[in-house]
């Protein structure tokens, strides 16, 4: 089963680029893949398969959830994605400084994105450290030439920017590795998996424990998008298409995460949970400050959400520093984040190609123009920004309980504050991307007419809605069994 | 103060010459030309000595004294320098500051003899010439000081002398090899060779070294000329006592071999000037903080 | 005979200053191909006694990677990029020089703190791994050209996999060739994309590239 949930997406993207002609075979075998490995997925819900290669590849409760996520999300972009992919003309005029560009072959496109899904389905199959380093560094060159599917010089940009950035962020997790293997070299026979070194943590040099956190910490945390090593988030997640951005700020990161959580399980495990815990504290308000600081008068709106993606990150290292009830807000947050990002996502994907433009004062009525994915996007935005009835509501106010019942008053009075500012800043300018007339723009409505445009992100925007309105107690104990495995209970 | 001392500092004092003899010979074998006689330096000084000299009226008693203090200072120098494993004639704990400092002293007068002069030329060698050497200082006395940790002796003759036979070979060989390298360019830095500074051109605009002995003639120019020589005769000696301790215990044998070393040192010399070109100006001070850092490093290496 | 694996280390900081002080990036390709080459041998040096097949294929498939594919795409790189062959560094070399010596020091404390951890005989070499890593990072930061930052990441990676031989961590094979693969492939990956940023921009200086921000 495990097997097959790697070589089905990694099959399906080489025969994709092998597939020139027909187009139409190419853009069936996206949703298909994608629809096999959602199915896998959902079965392992119910039947959890062994463990194989000598327990190298397995599924706890953590990487079950972070790998549903990732496949739901999947298979919503990629259904999105075959009908953005039948709309695109070969070549088009770059709206910002008019000059002409053309994208890059759809094949490689569509390998690349189930190549993708791929690395990041072993990012979560894994359970041994270096097979997962190995994973997350193939996810950055995999998404890499996803980044650049747009070409013109700002993609080209931002792609270097996500290579170079995340290359060097991952080299020093790393060197967080070699740490860690050094701790334990102590006792005899310690492999780097992680039902090994949870065994022996007690025998693990804490010196060395420590300083393997810390580079994992700014080496995975430079992946997930925390501040200060998050300077490739907005570039990368403006200029790629809007499918990647929704599956890079929905999946990915949660993917860098479960590797920051591995390693503060191990912490928990060796009783320097507290070291870790105030760490990830740490970087998680200085990720919201940033991301707050930068939503203000932010012009571009796709930098917005990639700022609100920074944000939200923010909040996941928060919570599962607090630990308690803050991280089981924390895995909760985790699911909903990724619902909603992905949904704002694929509506600004229908924004830009009807209006041509990404800066938000030139979009006005929205809800004129597009009579579906207007309200959507009011939605989406009360969803992202933690308005009761989605279900973000619910996960930040268990995270804010959370700190509070740890006593971390500091810590959830600044959390309070920094989620109110950026709720205000997005509130400004969403509100009146959504408002107003439309008079005077050019709108090109007919470029995401189409179910395919509106139905993924409406049932993302379900899910969301769903989860806060009640949470299914199935749902709740894997959350809760997914924060013990995380070692933030 | 043995026969043997005594011996290599009359050598030095005879031979010196014959060291530009050697480049000279050896650059024109390169260009395919016979080239001058081995012998030519001394016929040179020769007739340097019996010429007279005509002062400027700008000049006053520094002139005087550049040439004659320069000199003075090199012929000191061969007092503390063993050659060959013989130890110098008046080595004492700590003359390796005292070489660096009278080569200062050499380079010192020589300064201020350029810029007594008051001509333009002389001042923007003597300029080059501070900054150089200024350069090039850490990395002879880092390199000393690895050297003096690493045989635990402040004496030239110590340390030259306690390194072991074979040491190259042995656990301090990299040592000596970084050692050896920055002393190297130290050689080519502090005696005017290519790649620092051409003693051929006929630019003043690109000399560093010709440039400031440009106005002296006669007997000075005779004495700037064999000081020139003596000071490479150091240079070279220390090179060979770091690359080649003494190898038998005879010393007529061990200090024919240094003579022979330090002839072969100039012949390389002459290689080097033949087959690379000057360096850029501002290329220069990038190949003595190279040598600098070679020397630290050998510290380092030493040190830890 | 000094400790083989001295040498070695010797070379490498060698290495480590030509790639901070030279300024043509031919030299500096070269040098990165050398720290390959260098802890090629050290592996194959630090198990002597051990030798098997796990450690010699490692040993010469990473030699061969580094020392010979990587180096062979940035040539092609830069030639079909048509770049100018000089470097261009933010802070001149004789400074990086003397930051490389500063670095060099400050490492050596740090590996004299951590050198009763290291492997027997590696003390030297946990320094230079340490050293390698910062030059690397040093060399990312303070150059202006696309083609240095990935020579900056090779050096960074080398300076790591001689930390992890300081140590004599044994990583599983598989996990072994993934990093290599990894790095094959992200190198591979940003010669293509410096190709097509110096046709882009005609130009591969990373510190032009400011259409992006806030």
């Amino acid at each position: 089963m495990l097997w097959l949930l790697l070589l089905i997406p990694t099959a399906a993207g080489f025969a994709a680029m092998g597939l020139r002609n027909p187009a139409a075979l190419r853009r069936t075998l996206l949703p298909a893949a994608a629809a096999a490995h959602t199915a896998l997925t959902a079965m392992c819900w119910a039947v959890r398969p062994e463990p194989v290669l000598n327990g190298w590849l397995g599924l706890d409760e953590l990487s079950l959830l972070v790998l549903s996520i990732t496949s739901g999300l999947f298979l919503a972009a990629a259904i999105y994605a075959t009908g953005y992919l039948r709309r695109e003309p070969p070549r088009k005029t770059d709206f910002q400084d008019g000059g002409l560009f053309t994208d890059a072959p759809e094949a490689r496109f569509v390998a690349c994105l189930l190549l993708f899904l791929a690395t990041m389905t072993l990012v979560t199959l894994s359970r041994h450290l270096g097979l997962l380093w190995v994973g997350v560094e193939a996810t950055t060159l995999a998404s890499a030439p996803l980044i650049y599917f747009h070409r013109h010089h700002r993609s080209l940009e931002a792609t270097w920017k996500y290579l170079l950035i995340c290359s060097v962020g991952i080299a020093l997790a790393l060197q967080g590795n070699f740490f860690l293997a050094v701790a334990a070299k102590g006792s005899r026979e310690v492999h780097l998996t992680v039902e090994h070194l949870q065994a022996h943590a007690g025998q693990l040099d804490p010196v060395w424990l420590k300083a393997a956190f810390l580079f994992l910490l700014v080496g995975y945390g430079t992946k997930m998008g925390l501040a200060p090593m998050h300077t490739w988030l907005p570039d990368a997640h403006s200029e790629a298409p809007s499918v990647v951005s929704a599956l890079l700020s929905g999946a990915l990161l949660n993917c860098a995460f479960l590797g920051i959580l591995r390693v503060h399980a191990l912490m928990g495990a060796a009783g320097l949970g507290e070291f870790s815990g105030q760490l990830l504290t740490g970087f998680g308000l200085l990720s919201m400050a940033v991301a707050a600081v930068f939503i203000i008068e932010q012009a571009d709106y796709k930098r917005l959400l990639a700022y609100s993606s920074v944000e939200h990150m923010g909040i996941l290292a928060l919570g599962a520093g607090v630990g308690g009830l803050a991280g089981m807000g924390a895995m909760l947050h985790m699911v909903n984040h990724s619902l909603a990002k992905g949904m704002l996502f694929l509506l600004a994907g229908n924004i830009l190609a009807v209006y041509r433009t990404k800066t938000a004062l030139q979009v006005r009525g929205l809800l004129q123009t597009l009579p579906v994915t207007g309200p959507l996007w009011v939605a989406g935005f009360l969803a992202i920004a933690g308005s009761p009835p989605f279900g973000l509501f619910v996960s930040e106010l268990v995270i804010l309980k959370g700190a509070l019942q740890q006593g971390q008053t500091a810590v959830a009075i600044g959390y309070l504050l920094l989620l109110g500012v950026a709720f205000a800043a997005m509130a400004r300018i969403v509100l009146r991307m959504a408002y107003g007339s439309p008079a005077g723009i050019a709108v090109d409505p007919e470029r995401s007419r189409g179910a395919w445009a509106v139905v993924p992100p409406m049932a993302l925007g379900a899910a969301v809605l769903a989860l806060g309105l009640c949470l299914p107690e199935w749902l709740q104990s894997a959350l809760t069994e997914a924060a013990a495995a995380a070692g933030v209970r | 103060m043995t026969t043997a001392s005594v011996s290599n500092v009359l050598l030095a004092l005879l031979l010196a010459p014959l060291l530009s003899g050697v480049i000279n010979r050896v650059k024109a074998v390169f260009a395919g030309r016979t080239g001058q006689p081995l012998l030519q330096p001394y016929h040179d000084l020769a007739k340097l000595l019996r010429k007279g000299a005509v002062y400027s009226r700008t000049t006053s008693w520094v002139f005087r004294l550049g040439p004659v203090a320069g000199l003075a200072a090199a012929a000191a120098c061969l007092t503390i320098l063993p050659i060959g494993g013989v130890p110098a004639p008046l080595a004492f704990p700590g003359d390796l500051l005292l070489l660096a400092y009278l080569m200062g002293l050499m380079r010192f007068v020589t300064i201020t003899a350029a810029l007594d002069t008051g001509s333009a030329f002389e001042g923007m060698g003597a300029s080059r010439e501070a900054w150089y050497s200024m350069l090039a200082e850490p990395a002879l006395i880092l390199g000393l000081a690895a050297l003096a940790v690493h045989t635990r002796s402040v004496s030239l003759s110590g340390m030259l002398d306690g390194l072991a036979r074979g040491e190259l070979a042995g656990p301090g060989g990299p040592l000596l090899v970084l050692v050896a390298g920055a002393f190297a360019i130290v050689l080519l830095a502090e005696n005017a060779r290519i790649p620092v500074d051409d003693p051929t051109t006929h630019l003043e605009l690109t000399m560093i070294h010709e440039v400031m002995v440009l106005d002296h003639g006669g007997v000075d120019f005779g004495f700037i000329q064999y000081a020139a020589g003596l000071k490479l005769w150091v240079f070279s000696g220390l090179l060979t006592g770091v690359l080649l301790p003494p190898l038998t215990g005879w010393w007529p044998l061990d200090c024919a071999v240094g003579i022979a070393l330090i002839l072969a040192v100039a012949a390389a010399v002459g290689v080097v000037e033949s087959v690379m070109a000057r360096l850029k100006l501002a290329r220069v001070p990038q190949l003595l903080v190279a040598a600098s850092v070679l020397s630290v490093l050998a510290l380092a290496l030493v040190l830890r | 005979m000094p400790a083989a694996l001295d040498i070695l280390s010797i070379l490498l900081i060698l290495a480590n200053l030509c790639l901070l002080g030279s300024s043509r990036l031919a030299t500096c390709i070269r040098a990165v191909a050398l720290q390959a080459v260098i802890l090629g041998a050290a592996a194959l040096i630090a198990n002597r006694g051990e030798l098997d097949a796990r450690v010699i294929v490692i040993a010469v498939a990473s030699t061969l990677i580094k020392a010979g594919a990587l180096p062979w795409l940035l040539r092609r790189a830069i030639r079909e990029s048509g770049a100018v062959r000089e470097v261009e560094p933010f802070i001149g070399f004789t400074a990086s020089l003397l930051w490389g010596v500063g670095l060099l020091g400050a490492c050596l404390l740090i590996g004299a703190r951590l050198s009763p951890h290291a492997a027997q005989g590696s003390g030297l070499l946990l320094t230079v791994a340490l050293f390698t890593t910062a030059t690397g990072l040093m060399v990312i930061v303070s150059r202006r050209k696309a083609v240095t930052q990935v020579l900056g990441y090779l050096a960074m990676e080398n300076g790591i996999y001689a930390f992890g031989m300081a140590f004599a961590i044994q990583e599983p094979l598989l996990v072994e060739m993934g990093v290599l693969l990894d790095v094959f492939v992200a190198v591979f990956v940003m010669g293509i994309a410096i190709n097509n940023i110096s046709r882009e921009f005609d130009h591969i200086d990373t510190d032009r590239l400011t259409a992006l921000k806030d």
